[in-house]
């Protein structure tokens, strides 16, 4: 774990099963992550992932990466272009510093429309110091 | 521009949207395993006697789901109650932030403060135009904080319209009935026919089951010639019903036969009818299934 070090990326397809499976499973009923019409009827396209779904992703990236003993501190996400059905997101990540064994990563996921999120997230791997 | 919304909405920093609220849940397995099942994310620490929740599962024990939330401030629900009736009706979230202090646990049971941190002034944004609120909710267990999650949502009016608006809506539907189908009978056929008395002979219109003269239930049918002046009319500038541009006329034409009926008068702009125009009837298709009595004004009346 250094500076400068980038993380693998991670492909993700964004399937309505996903955007709908993760609203529910953040317990977000907001019409627009489930309901095709009630989306379009507000002016966008189709349904799109729900930011607490990113969040996860994102915090999934990271894990994955450094393994079951990392401890998340900190998840801070922006979001861009909506994340719709059909479309595949791309996560990379870069490490920005590094303070013991505990790093700031920063993390961008970006859809066929441009950059989803972006975001850091502050982790730390017990005797990532390595 | 001025952002008199803004300014109204700009007194709510600082104060509670949720007040002690508590999670629907405590902190259990069944959850977490729908979360990982969703997010495709099998990472050991979330399974076993030792199991932690997801650290980014904070918010999911603070939602409201379905049955909505409970324990907000008035505070809230007049903020978006003001972006509501401004038309800002949409909304999505932009940021998440949120920090982590001691993982959660099954059994964990969380409580929650939120309080409206800040409001932004008016932006224009390419969903549409709105304001950004941003929150910040400290979760506990006991009396133990563990957890920050600060959100920021873009409440908007769309600036796009809805893509699958239906086109131009459709005239009114008359409302036809065992009283007046036979009127209606004679303008699918391009007659225009009026009610005759068989008692005293009187005409009348619009149909109706009995003389207005002598009350005598018996009629027959005479067409009209289709000659008529405009009695009187009204041009109709506001409120707009669907399917009518205004403004336009209404004009009440009396029919050489003697009685009057509303109508429009065309082939004339609304602003050139006049009373005593002569006009002269025409039957006119608006949809497949719609055809009306219209009355042309005639060639001599043009001004």
């Amino acid at each position: 774990m250094r500076a400068g070090e980038e993380l693998p990326p991670l492909e993700i397809p964004i399937t309505r099963t996903l955007i709908v499976a993760g609203a529910i499973a953040s317990r977000d009923y907001q019409d627009v992550h489930h309901d095709a019409e009630s989306a379009r009827q507000k002016g966008s396209p189709d349904i799109f992932m729900n930011i607490l779904t990113t969040n996860g992703l994102v915090g999934r990236y990271i894990t994955d990466h450094f393994g079951p003993a990392a401890v998340l501190r900190k998840v801070a996400i922006r979001l861009g272009a909506p994340n719709y059905p059909g479309d595949t997101m791309v996560l990379t990540g870069t490490v920005e510093g590094v303070d013991g064994d505990t790093a700031t990563v920063r993390v961008v996921g970006a859809n066929g429309i441009g950059s989803h999120v972006t975001g850091t997230v502050t982790v730390t791997v017990p005797g990532g110091a390595r | 521009m001025d952002d008199e919304l803004g300014a109204r909405l700009k007194v709510y920093e600082g104060r509670a949207a949720t007040l002690t609220g508590t999670g629907r849940d405590p902190v259990n397995l069944p959850m977490i395993r729908h979360w990982c099942e969703a997010m495709g994310d099998t990472n050991p620490a979330y399974t076993g006697p030792d199991a932690i929740a997801p650290p980014t599962m904070l918010q999911a024990w603070t939602m409201g789901g379905l049955a909505g939330h409970e324990g907000r401030a008035a505070a809230h629900d007049e903020m978006f109650a003001l972006l509501d009736e401004a038309g800002c009706t949409s909304i999505v979230a932009t940021d998440c932030e949120q920090q982590y202090l001691r993982p959660l646990r099954p059994g964990d049971e969380v409580t929650f403060d939120t309080v409206i941190e800040s409001v932004s002034g008016r932006k224009t944004t390419k969903l549409g135009t709105g304001y950004f609120i941003t929150t910040r909710t400290d979760i506990r267990v006991g009396p133990e904080r563990v957890g920050t999650h600060r959100f920021r949502v873009l409440k908007y009016a769309p600036a796009t319209t809805p893509s699958k608006r239906p086109q131009r809506p459709s005239r009114p539907r008359p409302v036809v009935n065992r009283d007046n189908a036979g009127f209606w009978e004679g303008v699918a056929r391009h007659r225009l026919l009026i009610q005759r008395c068989t008692s005293c002979a009187a005409l009348r219109f619009p149909w109706l089951p009995g003389c207005n003269n002598c009350g005598g239930p018996d009629w027959d049918t005479v067409e009209a010639s289709g000659e008529g002046t405009v009695y009187s009319y009204v041009v109709m500038h506001h409120p707009p019903f669907p399917a009518f541009d205004p403004p336009y006329a209404v004009a009440l034409v009396e029919l050489a036969e003697g009685v009057r009926m509303i109508s429009d008068v065309v082939g004339v702009p609304y602003d050139k009818v006049r009373i005593g125009m002569p006009v002269r009837l025409e039957f006119r298709s608006y949809d497949e299934e719609l055809v009306l009595p219209v009355f042309r004004a005639r060639e001599e009346a043009a001004v």
